[in-house]
């Protein structure tokens, strides 16, 4: 009887074995393994800017500039055997503008050949990133081209998710080794420098850097993200056509150290108030060994007018203090080892506010399906210093 | 200054990360909206470019940190 009751309890379960329903593994699922099309952004800047410190100048002189800036990114993906996302994106931006300051390398010339100039930069790059182990393995190249300055680019990139997916340490490793005419101030310039654009002598800047970010969940609305980036450069590090005068109103271009080393530090955090609105902050200190100081505070507050409508207003307030090297106008000694009097390297503090729109409606923008967000965005940043400039950008997605 | 600042940052992470709880995904709706990521937006590209030309410092926020541009 015995016997007979375990057989019988033998055949129930592996009746219920043969006939239960094995739930697939998430990996194990349909991937798609061919090339399939992810996103594509089109990305275009209007930027304007009016001063009166133009290096080019000799830290005196103006500093109106504008720039339009389009780029379009292509993102693709595919899935391999191992059920690995491979995403490529392909990114190509075109900048042109024109400046009254670079109008100025020669100081007679009205609208002169190096008042304006087009920059065009194409990137690529591939990740492959490994969902049940919360990995990624990426790396990249880009190309930076404008008349007196060309630059290569790579960068190899890695991240890792906590085991609880809470948590993710990315690391990236990047170099950009460029190539710069000497292009120096007309009345500076030897004979055979003034004869053909070719015979311009040319030097190098290179950039080695690493990138190490920390992101943490900490509760169901706030994260958190904690960035370092370590930067060594070396070579020219300055420009050629900027100016010094000194105080005996003689006039050198400017000499900068052939090193720079640059330790930033970030945090984010972002944070979801109540159901309609998120704070997005930033803060960052910056130290380097030219003796620059920075402090920048962002603060962006956004509210959800809707599940697919948000307006962003923001506020960013920068304070910096000058490079060893810098002095205004005349105001070096010609005993001075090294001199700059770029303003941007001077002391200042800078206030930028201005406000941003987002629409991702479910239907699509206009009702187009595949035009699944837009944004639009304005800012105006005001320096201490006189110098102010203003920027719409506008970026449309399709998917 | 420095070490102030050093300290306080510290002491706020070591906050942070003792008060982090695990998120179950279902529970990640409001963590995984758009609005909520912890980077740059797409539309902040050109602002980002002219600040690290404007000003002396760059880094830390994934946009450009030196090299690649030719700063006018």
């Amino acid at each position: 009887m015995r016997k007979l009751s375990l057989a019988a309890i033998g055949m129930y379960l592996s009746i219920l074995a043969a006939f239960s329903q094995s739930t697939k593994p998430a990996d194990t699922a349909y991937k798609n393994r061919t090339l399939t099309f992810e996103e594509a952004n089109f990305a275009s800047s209007y930027y304007s800017q009016n001063g009166n410190n133009s290096a080019v100048t000799g830290g005196i002189g103006s500093e109106k500039l504008a720039d339009l800036s389009n780029s379009i990114e292509l993102k693709l993906h595919k899935w391999d055997r191992k059920s690995r996302k491979h995403t490529f994106d392909f990114e190509l931006g075109v900048d042109h503008y024109t400046s009254a300051s670079s109008d100025m390398i020669d100081l007679k010339a009205n609208s002169s050949a190096s008042h304006a100039d087009t920059r065009v930069y194409p990137s690529a790059s591939w990740t492959v990133e490994n969902e049940t182990k919360g990995r990624s393995f990426g790396l990249g190249g880009s190309m930076s081209f404008e008349f007196d300055y060309q630059s290569f680019g790579g960068h190899l990139d890695f991240s890792q998710k906590t085991k609880d997916k809470s948590g993710e340490f990315s690391a990236k490793l990047f170099t950009y080794l460029d190539n710069l005419k000497l292009i120096y101030p007309i009345e500076l310039r030897t004979t055979t420098t003034t004869a053909r654009h070719e015979e311009y002598a040319t030097t190098g800047r290179n950039t080695f850097g690493s990138s190490f970010s920390y992101s943490q969940i900490i509760n169901e609305r706030l994260q958190v993200a904690f960035l370092l980036d370590l930067i060594s450069q070396s070579g020219y590090l300055g420009l050629p056509f900027h100016r010094v005068y000194f105080t005996d109103n003689s006039l050198k271009v400017e000499n900068l150290p052939g090193n720079r080393f640059k330790l930033p530090l970030g945090f984010r955090a972002n944070y979801f108030l109540g159901d309609n609105l998120i704070l997005r902050s930033y803060y960052r200190y910056y130290m380097d060994d030219w003796g620059l100081r920075s402090h920048t505070f962002n603060l962006e507050t956004v509210i959800k007018l809707s599940p697919f409508f948000s307006a962003t207003p923001f506020y960013r307030y920068y304070t910096q203090s000058a490079v060893n090297y810098f002095a205004a106008y005349q105001a070096h000694k010609t005993t001075d080892q090294y001199y700059t009097s770029n303003y941007d390297l001077s002391e200042f503090a800078s206030q930028m506010f201005g406000m941003g729109i987002r629409l991702t409606p479910p239907s699509g923008i206009f009702g187009i399906e595949h035009f699944s967000m837009l944004e639009l965005r304005y800012g105006h940043y005001t320096k201490n210093n006189g110098m102010n400039s203003d920027i719409v950008s506008l970026n449309l997605r399709f998917k | 200054m420095n070490r102030n600042l050093f300290a306080w940052m510290a002491l706020t992470t070591l906050m942070l990360c003792t008060s982090c709880v695990t998120v179950k995904e279902y529970r990640k709706n409001k963590l995984n909206d758009g609005e909520m990521s912890l980077a740059n937006r797409k539309v902040e590209k050109t602002e980002l470019s002219f600040q690290s030309y404007r000003e002396g410092s760059s880094g830390a926020n994934a946009g450009k940190s030196g090299g690649g541009c030719g700063c006018n």
